[in-house]
């Protein structure tokens, strides 16, 4: 009880220090195309983020909100779908037999995850854990500015701060150190339609993948929403009149 | 009166006067006919109410309230329920907009007087369906399971502790465990999917001390006779619909193109009692009293304050000794209103920062001044103001403002 008490009392002082900590970071503000009213996803964006999760991210991060058949939404067909999850095993039984068998993964397992337990995961990533992307892209301030942000992030750190070995220096990322590698640089994936393959290009492919993963209702949600609201618009104005219509004997 | 001329519907109406019920509530109430829109946020809370209870009802054939499966049960709403991402996200923002359509409410009555006599126990009713809504909510926020969900709970019912002597045991005995765990989240399920139900019950209840007591009006006065009022058919039942079409924009707009608007980033992150998230902020609507709570340091009094900033509610109708209700025609109590309105945003902006510095001095202050609105400035205004002539009756100032 009393180590509880402790803790929230240190929960309502730490966002004190966060603020002393930190100096207002600017994100680098980009232009998305799912952005505004009539916005919606690039396709081809989504896959090519796609390739950069698959070849580089997925190495460490799980996506396992995620199941290979959504894949479909993007643009991929039944056959490469199958494809793709067929690249990876996966633990499954109990048999007849009562063992447990590994098998290739199929359209409706989700996103293999890298790591078969996050201790694992820590062990391989210098204690740190590297967290589940399925929800990132909404569980940051700043969504998916922050995520580009934090890719083209790192930098020599400057002359006043000591890293911790093991750290690298980011712009963006709270405190500055993190346990993150810089994983993106140019040219490390490679896309077949002539899309540069520059550094600011792949993070902001990977970062559309990574919203589509966390809002892969949103196409629909915009089209249904214009929808509405011009029904909406309809409907109000004829209430409106029917209203001064109505009340034309009162005033 | 024959209710209609449907031979099964008089039939029915002859054993059980229902449809006559619904006539003398729904269409032939004698309401003012001056009312502006301020008096459109009632029906329009009620409307969210429904809307609250038949999504809820559905999200709950598909949550899990598991500390295990609770945030992935939502997530599987959300991606592979059909229109589940519809479902979740009218539900969200319903809370926040039930929320914003009250409080607007509750100022109406507090600008036009409505809580004076004899509308005391209307507006008591009013206080208690706003007290069942805060726990709805709080209770509402911690079903996902995420980390806000878990920390805000844990915060919030920690605060207990402050109850001299029993204070641990109560906590515990809420928890169901020594801290927030499953037998939590069952039994916060459990009252989330009952109490709607109860406020409902209670806006029933609202409604019938309402039309026994009749509407407020923009002028304060009484209805002096039939010239004054206008059925509520097909009138009121209009306007409101035209009301309900304009809220509709507004609450879809948030629901379709920025559902997230009102949430906390962190909420989108599993549960974990072992990593405290660097800020934990309630929901926008409980700030105010978040505030109050941060601005003393001794825990004991902090609750006490908050709870007191709700169950000053319930004596306003005696704090305020003017016997004029609306403040049209009180001076002095007019800047008052806007002040504390004020105050309350302040309060709302501080309770989102941290408690220090200019902060903590500035929420202390509007502390000082909630209170003392309500129990010096409001009391000794209603003894000094001299408030401006009423007119004769609702139909009087129509008159001289047509032959000006
Ligand atoms: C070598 C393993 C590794 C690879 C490859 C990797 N990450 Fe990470 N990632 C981590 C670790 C470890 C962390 C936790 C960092 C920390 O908490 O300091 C992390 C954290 C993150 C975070 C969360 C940052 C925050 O605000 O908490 C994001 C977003 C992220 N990675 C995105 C990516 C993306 C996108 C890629 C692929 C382009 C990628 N990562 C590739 C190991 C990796
Ligand atoms: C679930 C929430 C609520 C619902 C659904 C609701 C519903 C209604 C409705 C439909 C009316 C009549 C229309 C109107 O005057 O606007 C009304 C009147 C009233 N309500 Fe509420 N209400 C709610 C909460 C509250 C609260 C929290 C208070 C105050 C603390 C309150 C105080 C009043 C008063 C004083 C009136 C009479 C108003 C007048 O005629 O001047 N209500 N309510």
């Amino acid at each position: 009880m009393r180590r509880l008490f402790i803790l929230i009392v240190m929960a309502l002082a730490t966002p004190a220090v966060a603020l002393a900590s930190s100096e207002k970071v600017s994100l680098e503000t980009q232009h998305w195309s799912w952005q505004g009213l009539f916005g919606s996803y690039d396709q081809a964006q989504l896959k090519r983020g796609f390739k950069v999760y698959k070849e580089i991210c997925a190495s460490c991060h799980a996506l396992g909100l995620v199941a290979y058949r959504n894949l479909a939404d993007i643009g991929f067909a039944e056959e490469e779908i199958k494809a793709i999850a067929a690249e990876k095993e996966i633990q499954d039984g109990p048999n007849d037999m009562g063992e447990m068998f590994s098998r290739s993964a199929r359209p409706s397992d989700p996103f293999v995850s890298p790591y078969s337990n996050d201790p694992a995961a820590r062990v391989a990533n210098n204690g740190a854990l590297p967290p589940d992307l399925s929800l990132i892209a909404k569980a940051r301030a700043g969504g998916p500015d922050y995520l580009y942000s934090l890719l083209v992030g790192y930098a020599e750190p400057p002359t006043d701060i000591t890293l911790v070995p093991g750290m690298s220096y980011n712009r963006v990322f709270p405190g500055h150190q993190i346990a993150m590698p810089q994983p993106l640089f140019e040219d490390m994936v490679s896309h077949d339609d002539g899309t540069s393959s520059s550094l600011p290009q792949l993070a902001k492919d990977v970062t559309a993948f990574l919203n589509w993963t966390a809002e892969p209702e949103l196409n629909a949600r915009h089209s249904l929403g214009l929808k509405t609201l011009a029904f909406l618009i309809l409907l109000t104005a004829l209430f409106y009149a029917l209203k001064r219509q109505m009340w034309s004997d009162v005033h | 009166m024959a209710v209609s001329s449907n031979r099964i519907v008089r039939w029915v109406d002859d054993r059980l006067p229902i449809f006559t019920l619904m006539h003398h509530s729904t269409s032939a109430y004698p309401t003012p006919n001056n009312l502006n829109y301020w008096w459109n946020f009632g029906s329009l809370a009620g409307f969210v109410l429904v809307v609250m209870i038949l999504s809820g009802i559905f999200l709950a054939m598909n949550y899990t309230p598991h500390t295990a499966h609770a945030f992935e049960s939502v997530e599987r709403i959300m991606r592979d329920v059909n229109y589940g991402w519809l479902l979740r996200y009218l539900h969200m923002n319903g809370g926040s907009m039930f929320f914003a359509l009250v409080y607007i409410h509750l100022f109406r009555g507090m600008y036009y007087g409505s809580y004076k006599s004899p509308r005391e126990v209307l507006w008591w009713i009013g206080v208690i369906i706003f007290i069942c809504m805060m726990a709805t909510a709080f209770m509402g926020y911690v079903l996902p399971w995420g980390q806000m969900s878990f920390w805000g709970a844990t915060v919030i019912t920690n605060l207990f502790s402050a109850v001299p002597l029993v204070g641990t045991e109560i906590v515990t005995w809420l928890w169901g465990g020594f801290s927030v765990d499953n037998p939590t989240l069952n039994r916060f399920f459990s009252l989330h999917y009952l109490l709607p139900f109860i406020i409902f019950g209670l806006v029933v209840v609202h409604l019938w001390a309402l039309h026994t007591v009749k509407s407020n009006n923009p002028l304060g006065i009484d209805i002096k006779g039939p010239q004054d009022t206008i059925p509520f058919h097909p009138y009121y039942t209009i306007k409101d619909l035209y009301g309900i079409g304009l809220f509709l924009m507004f609450y879809l707009f948030f629901v379709f193109f920025a559902p997230n608007f009102f949430g906390e980033p962190d909420n989108y992150i599993p549960a974990n009692p072992m990593v405290t998230p660097p800020h934990i902020v309630p929901e926008w609507y409980f700030l105010p009293f978040y505030a109050i709570l941060r601005a003393v340091p001794d825990k004991l009094s902090g609750v006490v304050l908050m709870f007191a900033a709700i169950l000053v509610l319930f004596v306003l109708p005696w704090l305020d000794t003017s016997k004029v209700r609306s403040a049209r025609f009180r001076p002095i109590y007019k800047q008052l209103f806007w002040i504390f309105f004020l105050d309350c945003l302040i309060l709302g902006w501080i309770g989102a920062k941290p408690p220090e510095g200019a902060y903590l001095v500035i929420g202390r202050i509007a502390t000082v001044y909630y209170f003392a609105h309500f129990l010096i400035l409001l009391p000794l205004t209603g003894w000094f103001e001299k408030p401006r002539p009423l007119p004769d009756s609702i139909g009087a100032p129509v008159i001289t403002t047509v032959k000006r």
